[in-house]
């Protein structure tokens, strides 16, 4: 084996130039590969953590069919205390949950006394919705950094802006309840929240209690359960588990009580994500369209200008199966110089991107630095590829080269 | 194996051909290469088959070589009748049972002058290594080329070339070595010299060596000289008298 790579890379010397240009266009989709893959990556990434959270939770819990419905906030949806009890003691044995928030989620009348509007809202424990979605805060863009405190409200911008409510004012909160009753409460605004795109990204938030007063629930009723994992790439084998213990819970009509949702299902973002994976798979096919043609290019060369050589060591005895490992040998070899150099500039090259801090918006959110982050798995994936690749367009070149007759091969001049 | 016992001596020969022929297929019609050839060939023998070109010497000794097949009649190499070896079963034949020295050298380029001589016995067989070294310095002091062992193919002149060559085809201990013009590209000193070699591993290592040439000069290095003309043999010449007819 030995001696069929030092004979490969003695070849690959012989052709100086050529081998290098094979080699460095390798490199470069390598690199381009990369670089894409990781910029692109940590794009996604950071949307997905700021969906998740900002707002979503990893996953939700709902009652079943509550999703289907969620654009009139059903509060006869809702999960009964009951049923809500169940969920926590599930929830609370699962050791791969960070922390859940249950929220009330509802429509409403929202009144500055001037004028009034519709509002949707959340209620929630601030601290439990603190850990589930830790950036919260974050979107809160003048609230001076203060838990929501009971009797408080917080506003989407927008509401702010057009009904030119201000921080300190006080509004009205008007609502039917499940029984349709009318019933009314007064709040501060204490913070004006961003939007964002998806699902609840224009709901303002209060107290879960101050919700439970204004809906006049006796007993607490819950609209959905935003989870927090410890860890979000065991996202879907967690949610898997989850959903199966989820479906074992039977109502007494014999009906599944839950639904359960990743942040796939519940954001429109992810359509955008799947478009990432997208282009970096088509990009990830040209890098194969380049390795193929090239090494295949070389390997063909090759065999054409060895053609006496072949017929040498064939007519002295070398089997078939030698000649074909000699040249695949050679294409692998090729394939793993562009492979590693590409992985060492593309490396490179990433540590200067984030050097240079380039920053971009998204949506409303400006200022955003671009961090590209190369997974090992990544790399080990492409590099994969580039070698798998190789020795599959060294193939045809090779197999040429161990069937030639050596006679004919040794009269070629 | 063909044995045939003559005077209470039994003997295996090298080569043994009957009525041998050789058909070329170009288009429609067929060329007939070689005619209906018989010959034997003694072990340890020193044999040349000369003739002008196009006389069939190449094609002869392909098929001496297990390089290609007759049309017709019977053909046995270090007693194995290999008309019927497929190409794997040639390929493996070659590889233990001859050796070859091509008109234009044929040494591998990238490989030094050791590595060369040591390609068949890393490549073909599997020699361990021990073994390999001894065999090919013994080879490179046989051929004088110990001292220019580790350069390149392009730092050497023809008449080394053709040396190392000659190492290479010695390596495996073959029964039988094929030189096809051995020396057609090589001036008239070092032609002689190469032959002088040649003879010299014939005497040291009891190997049957057949060669072709045109060369009417360098065939009186022969022991056994066969005459071809136009696919046939018109003459059998020995010379001192080692062979008889
Ligand atoms: N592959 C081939 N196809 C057709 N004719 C061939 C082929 N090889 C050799 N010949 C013909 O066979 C005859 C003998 O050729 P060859 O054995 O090469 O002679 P020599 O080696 O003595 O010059 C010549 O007439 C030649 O043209
Ligand atoms: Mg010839």
């Amino acid at each position: 084996m030995s001696n069929l790579f030092k004979i490969a890379i003695r070849n690959l010397k012989r052709y100086k130039r050529r081998t290098f240009l094979t080699a460095f266009l390798i490199t470069l989709g390598v690199v381009f590969v990369l670089l894409f893959v990781s910029v692109t990556g940590s794009f996604k990434n950071m949307m997905i953590g700021q969906m998740t959270d900002s707002m979503l939770g990893h996953l939700q819990v709902h009652r079943k069919g509550y999703l289907a419905s969620i654009e009139n906030l059903p509060l006869n949806m809702n999960l009964r205390l009951q049923a809500y009890k169940k969920l926590e003691g599930i929830l609370n044995q699962q050791p791969e949950i960070e922390a859940y928030s249950p929220r009330i989620k509802f429509g409403g009348m929202f009144s500055t006394f001037v004028e009034t509007t519709n509002i949707r809202l959340n209620g929630i424990y601030p601290d439990r919705e603190l850990k589930t979605v830790p950036l919260l805060p974050s979107r809160v863009t003048n609230g001076g950094g203060k838990p929501l405190e009971k009797g408080e409200i917080w506003i989407p911008e927008l509401m702010a802006k057009s009904m030119k409510v201000n921080i300190g004012d006080t509004v009205v909160i008007i609502a039917t309840n499940k029984d349709g009753s009318v019933n009314g409460k007064q709040f501060k605004v204490a913070g004006v929240l961003e939007s964002i795109t998806g699902p609840g990204g224009r709901d303002g938030y209060i107290h879960i209690e101050d919700a439970m007063e204004v809906l006049r629930m006796e007993e607490m009723e819950i609209s959905e359960v935003a989870v927090r994992l410890k860890d979000f790439s065991r996202l879907r084998s967690f949610s898997s588990k989850l959903e199966g213990i989820l479906s074992g819970e039977l109502s007494k009509q014999g009906k599944p009580m839950f639904e359960l949702h990743t942040w796939e299902k519940l954001s429109p973002f992810y359509n955008i994500a799947r478009m990432i994976d997208l282009m970096a798979f088509f990009i990830k096919l040209m890098l194969i369209a380049v390795v193929l043609i090239s090494i295949m290019n070389v390997m063909i060369m090759a065999v054409y200008e060895r053609i006496r050589e072949i017929g040498t060591i064939a007519a002295i005895g070398t089997l078939p199966g030698k000649i074909l490992s000699l040249f695949v040998v050679e294409g692998f070899s090729l394939g793993l110089l562009g492979v590693i150099a590409g992985n060492i500039l593309g490396l490179i090259i990433i540590a200067i991107v984030n050097l240079s801090n380039i920053t971009f918006s998204f949506g409303r959110q400006t200022g955003l630095v671009l961090s590209a982050k190369v997974s090992p798995m990544d790399m080990l994936v492409i590099s994969l590829i580039v070698i798998v690749i190789s020795v599959v367009a060294s193939l045809q070149p090779a197999f040429k080269a161990s069937r030639m007759e050596p006679i004919k091969a040794l009269r070629h001049v | 194996m063909r044995l045939v016992v003559a005077e209470n001596i039994t003997k295996i020969y090298s080569v043994v051909a009957a009525k041998v022929s050789k058909d070329y297929k170009v288009g429609e019609i067929a060329i007939r290469a070689l005619n209906e050839v018989s010959f034997e060939i003694e072990p340890a023998s020193f044999v040349s088959f000369v003739g002008p070109s196009g006389s069939g010497k190449t094609t002869l000794l392909n098929l001496i070589g297990c390089l290609d097949k007759p049309t017709e009649g019977k053909l046995e190499v270090a007693g194995t009748d290999v008309l019927h070896l497929d190409r794997k079963q040639s390929a493996r034949f070659r590889g233990e049972n001859i050796g070859f020295i091509f008109q234009d050298f044929n040494l591998i380029p990238v490989l030094t002058v050791y590595e060369n001589i040591e390609y068949p016995l890393l490549m073909v067989q599997n020699v361990p290594g021990g073994e390999r070294k001894k065999r090919i310095m013994t080879l490179l002091e046989a051929v004088g080329m110990a001292d220019q062992k580790d350069k390149y193919p392009d730092q050497i002149s023809g008449g080394q070339k053709q040396r190392v060559a000659i190492a290479r085809a010695l390596v495996t201990n073959p029964k039988l070595v094929l030189a096809d013009e051995p020396t057609a590209n090589l001036d008239h000193k070092t032609a002689f010299m190469v032959l002088e070699i040649m003879k010299k591993m014939r005497n040291e290592f009891q190997t049957t060596f057949v060669f072709s040439t045109h060369d009417q000069k360098i065939v009186g290095e022969a022991e056994i000289v066969y005459s071809l003309e136009d696919g046939e043999i018109v003459e059998k010449q020995i010379k001192g008298g080692t062979a008889n007819e």
